[in-house]
């Protein structure tokens, strides 16, 4: 596919008022409201278009799989340090417009921290280009981090640049044995000092704690904090972050996205807690969660879930009306007619 | 064509808006003599002045909303103001419309040392969050130069950065959560105290907004550890390239310092005699390379830059061997500004950024301009993110002055945007660079900003003129540069 291809594609629906339904690698067709629309391939527009290790970016094309921007990011002694889960083959720009981001978000930021520009094809077919490749521009709306998590309704993401950073010249692995409430109040407490934690998991019982950074500061920070190393570290937080850990097996997962001090939510079936107390996996329905999660000043989606159930419930949490109202004129403003990913981020639009 | 070209003409009954205003506002918040009206006047921009028909003080998030739903019934524009430190203009009173100061927004309302986050009103201080955090051990990281004066709401308005911003980020990645009151007088909570928020990134979108999508009425800000330790290295350089070249070989080594500044000759001079700072006189470029984190770690780093720069080909190198010395390099950077104040009657600032490699480029372009205008430049970087600052002196008393200022400033902006960068880093458009918007995007970029602002401003009554440049304006500003025969690589495609 070329980017002529996609716009006219676009064109077309548009004027037939088709809907579209934008498809990379398909890797997260399981996520995010219903799919509708007749498919968009756009895995095969791909390639990296600019990749300049100094000036710390790189420039992909929207199919580009992941793997091999992060091989190349590699080479170079560079990654992206949202750490996006791979899943199936995932490309870049499902990535973004997904929005997931993977255990090192604790310590690095998400997806949109990292977004410095895109090429979209918006739902009139036209292209557009926002930010663009320097760390620095508040020229304009910072429309390209916008597009991270908008679940392509508002464009078709053709091609992003993304910050990139050095990769940690040293990293460990802890292992702690511990409840759930002394492992939150326990990651809260090493969050306000000055230690390299870049990833937390706990499951079950035990808490896993991944430190990175210079060599000296992983080994004062192992013994300062104690526990136990693990072993195979590498392996672990690959599990964690393609959700191949047992934590993530269950056919109805909700994430709630929390104060990281938040107390329990009152909520059965707890498998895991990330990003140092702030993200929390529920396993089976949960009709509570939605309620509970706002009541903690946070939200809850339905990650991963029988279509029928997504449908029902939605799978991202509810807007207040005036919200919904002003992500209508939004969507409108760049897509009028409606035709980009109806109904995968809500089923209003 | 002058910056100030009127094309956002309103007609506004200044008496019946006073009597609405009186409706909701008490006296000590409502402001319309003339004299009082003065401070107003401009912000940190001083080239761009003019007076509003009234400034409003108000106290509460009600009377916000008071007088939003006011402005909005009667078709009045209204420029949001923090302490009127920005250096764009973006704060600039519109001659038909409301100021609405949140100086009196002013407390902070909880900071929660165990959650890591403070959350305050738009009117206090960049400092004072720090100041507020610092017995936990903890601060607010990002740190404009004008960090003592100016507000958190005027910094979500610009997406302000620092010298700390490579590693630690700008406003965007510091914010967590804002309360926002729109035109119409609604309240938005965008972004929330844990990772993200459900739907559309709101607050990304707000951060940097300049005024234009709704004010502020509360912000929830990240705070982090301090570091133990901070040290920083201070190397000297015979031509900029060398330095430039640098900057390059730092970060290829894998290494995000704290901060990595550097000064030109003319900055340096400017400097030392005003802080005595220790710089190199001789040097063409100076580099400032700050190291933190434990003890452990710094000790590492400042070992690794030391290599890289003897590598690079510094003619000097010295670390800072205690607090003290550390804030004395730092002293002359952060002085930078006042210090060519104290030498040119009126100097302007710029605030391009670059891809680094293009430095050199950036430097003798603009070492060519002086020539052309006559008039000098001192340039300050934030080399660590390509963000530069050239500060143009002249002297606004001498007719023409000021416009040959203004012509110099505007061809080091489009040459930015030609070297692949961006015409502002951290300042914000403002009014000051309208016109080179029409430079760095095209027009279904213009359009989708303005069918951004339809969408939360129907009427565009929030700080008009400001930041997203009219269709008439991009019009005006391109046919004459065309018929001037100027308009720079016309080859370049433009975003």
């Amino acid at each position: 596919m070329t980017l002529d291809e996609m716009v006219q594609a676009v064109r077309t629906a548009h004027d037939s008022q088709s809907a579209l339904r934008i498809r990379g690698a398909g890797s997260k067709d399981f996520y995010g409201g219903m799919l509708s629309g007749e498919p968009l391939d756009v895995g095969g527009y791909r390639g990296i278009a600019a990749y300049e290790p100094t000036e710390l970016y790189i420039t992909a094309r929207c199919g580009t799989p992941l793997a091999e921007i992060e091989a190349v990011l590699a080479e170079q002694g560079q990654l992206l340090a949202f750490e996006p889960p791979r899943f199936t083959g995932a490309s870049v720009g499902g990535c973004v417009a997904a929005g997931l981001s993977g255990p090192r978000r604790l310590q690095a930021g998400g997806v949109r921290d990292f977004m410095l520009g895109a090429k979209l094809v918006d739902g009139t077919g036209q292209v557009l280009n926002f930010g663009g490749q320097v760390m620095k521009n508040v020229a304009g709306y910072d429309v390209s981090r916008l597009l991270a998590g908008s679940m392509g309704t508002l464009g078709v993401l053709a091609e992003v640049t993304l910050k990139v950073l050095p990769r940690p010249t040293a990293e460990q692995t802890l292992v702690f044995a511990m409840g759930v409430d002394e492992a939150i109040s326990r990651l809260n407490h090493w969050g306000g000092q000055p230690l390299p934690i870049s990833a937390s998991f706990w499951h079950d019982g035990q808490l896993w704690l991944r430190l990175s950074g210079a060599r000296a500061a992983v080994d004062a920070a192992m013994h300062k904090l104690g526990g136990t190393e693990a072993a195979d570290g590498g392996n672990f937080w690959a599990s964690v972050r393609e959700q191949t850990h047992p934590a993530f097996a269950a056919d109805i997962l909700w994430r709630l996205a929390l104060p990281s001090t938040a107390g329990d939510p009152g909520l059965d079936g707890l498998r895991a807690i990330e990003w140092g107390g702030a993200l929390r996996w529920y396993a089976g329905e949960q009709e509570a969660a939605r309620g509970a999660a706002a009541r903690l000043g946070g939200h809850a989606t339905l990650y991963r879930s029988p279509e029928s159930l997504r449908c029902l419930e939605g799978a991202f949490a509810p807007l207040s009306p005036a919200m919904l109202a002003l992500h209508r004129r939004l969507k409108k403003s760049f897509d009028p007619k409606g035709i980009l990913n109806p109904g995968r981020l809500y089923a209003e639009f | 064509m002058m910056n100030t070209m009127n094309d956002t003409p309103f007609s506004v009954d200044k008496d019946a808006l006073i009597r609405r205003l009186r409706l909701y506002l008490p006296p000590r918040c409502l402001l319309a003599d003339e004299e009082d009206l003065r401070p107003y006047e401009c912000d940190g921009l001083t080239a761009f002045r003019e007076l509003p028909l009234v400034v409003c003080l108000p106290e509460t998030e009600g009377q916000v909303i008071d007088i939003l739903r006011t402005c909005h019934q009667l078709g009045v524009p209204v420029v949001a103001r923090g302490a009127g430190t920005g250096l764009s203009g973006g704060a600039m009173p519109h001659a038909q419309g409301v100021v609405l100061s949140l100086a009196r927004f002013n407390r902070i309302l909880r900071v929660d040392p165990l959650a890591r986050l403070a959350v305050v009103q738009p009117g206090v201080r960049n400092l004072a969050v720090s100041e507020a955090a610092a017995p936990h051990g903890l601060y607010y990281a990002p740190d404009p130069s004008s960090q003592i004066a100016c507000t958190l709401g005027g910094n979500v308005a610009e997406n302000s950065g620092g010298v700390h911003c490579l590693k630690y980020g700008l406003t965007v990645h510091n914010v967590m959560r804002i309360r926002v009151v729109s035109i119409e007088g609604e309240v938005f909570d965008m972004g929330s105290e844990g990772p993200g928020a459900p739907g559309y990134d709101m607050l990304a979108l707000f951060i940097g907004s300049e005024g234009m999508l709704g004010v502020v009425t509360e912000i929830t800000v990240k705070l982090v550890p301090k570091p133990e330790l901070a040290q920083v290295v201070m190397a000297s350089f015979t031509d900029v390239t060398k330095a430039g070249d640098a900057v390059a070989a730092i970060i290829a080594a894998g290494i995000i310092p704290a901060g990595l500044e550097m000064m030109d000759k003319p900055a340096t001079a400017a400097v030392e005699p005003f802080v005595k700072a220790g710089y190199d006189l001789d040097a063409e470029a100076i580099l400032l390379c700050e190291s933190d984190g434990t003890p452990e770690e710094v000790a590492e780093e400042i070992a690794r830059v030391t290599e890289v720069l003897q590598e690079a080909g510094a003619s000097n190198i010295s670390v800072s061997q205690s607090e003290a010395e550390r804030l004395r390099f730092w002293a002359g950077r952060k002085a930078a500004f006042p210090a060519v104040g104290r030498i040119t009657p009126d100097y302007y600032c710029m605030d391009g950024t670059i891809p680094r490699k293009r430095l050199a480029e950036m430097l003798s372009a603009i070492a060519d301009m002086e020539r052309k205008y006559g008039l000098r430049c001192a340039n300050v970087f934030h080399a660590g993110d390509g963000n530069l600052h050239p500060l143009i002196m002249y002297d606004a008393s001498e007719p023409g002055n000021w416009e040959r200022a203004e012509a110099f400033g505007a061809e080091i902006l489009e040459l930015s945007v030609a070297l692949g960068g961006s015409i502002t880093g951290e300042h914000g458009v403002g009014i000051e660079k309208i016109n080179q918007m029409c430079v760095q995007y095209a027009t279904p970029e213009l359009d989708a900003f303005r069918g951004i602002k339809r969408a939360f401003d129907e009427q565009g009554l929030l700080n008009p003129g400001k930041a997203v440049p009219s269709l008439h304006r991009c019009a005006e500003y391109g046919r004459m540069h065309v018929h001037r025969g100027q308009l720079k690589f016309p080859e370049l495609e433009r975003f």
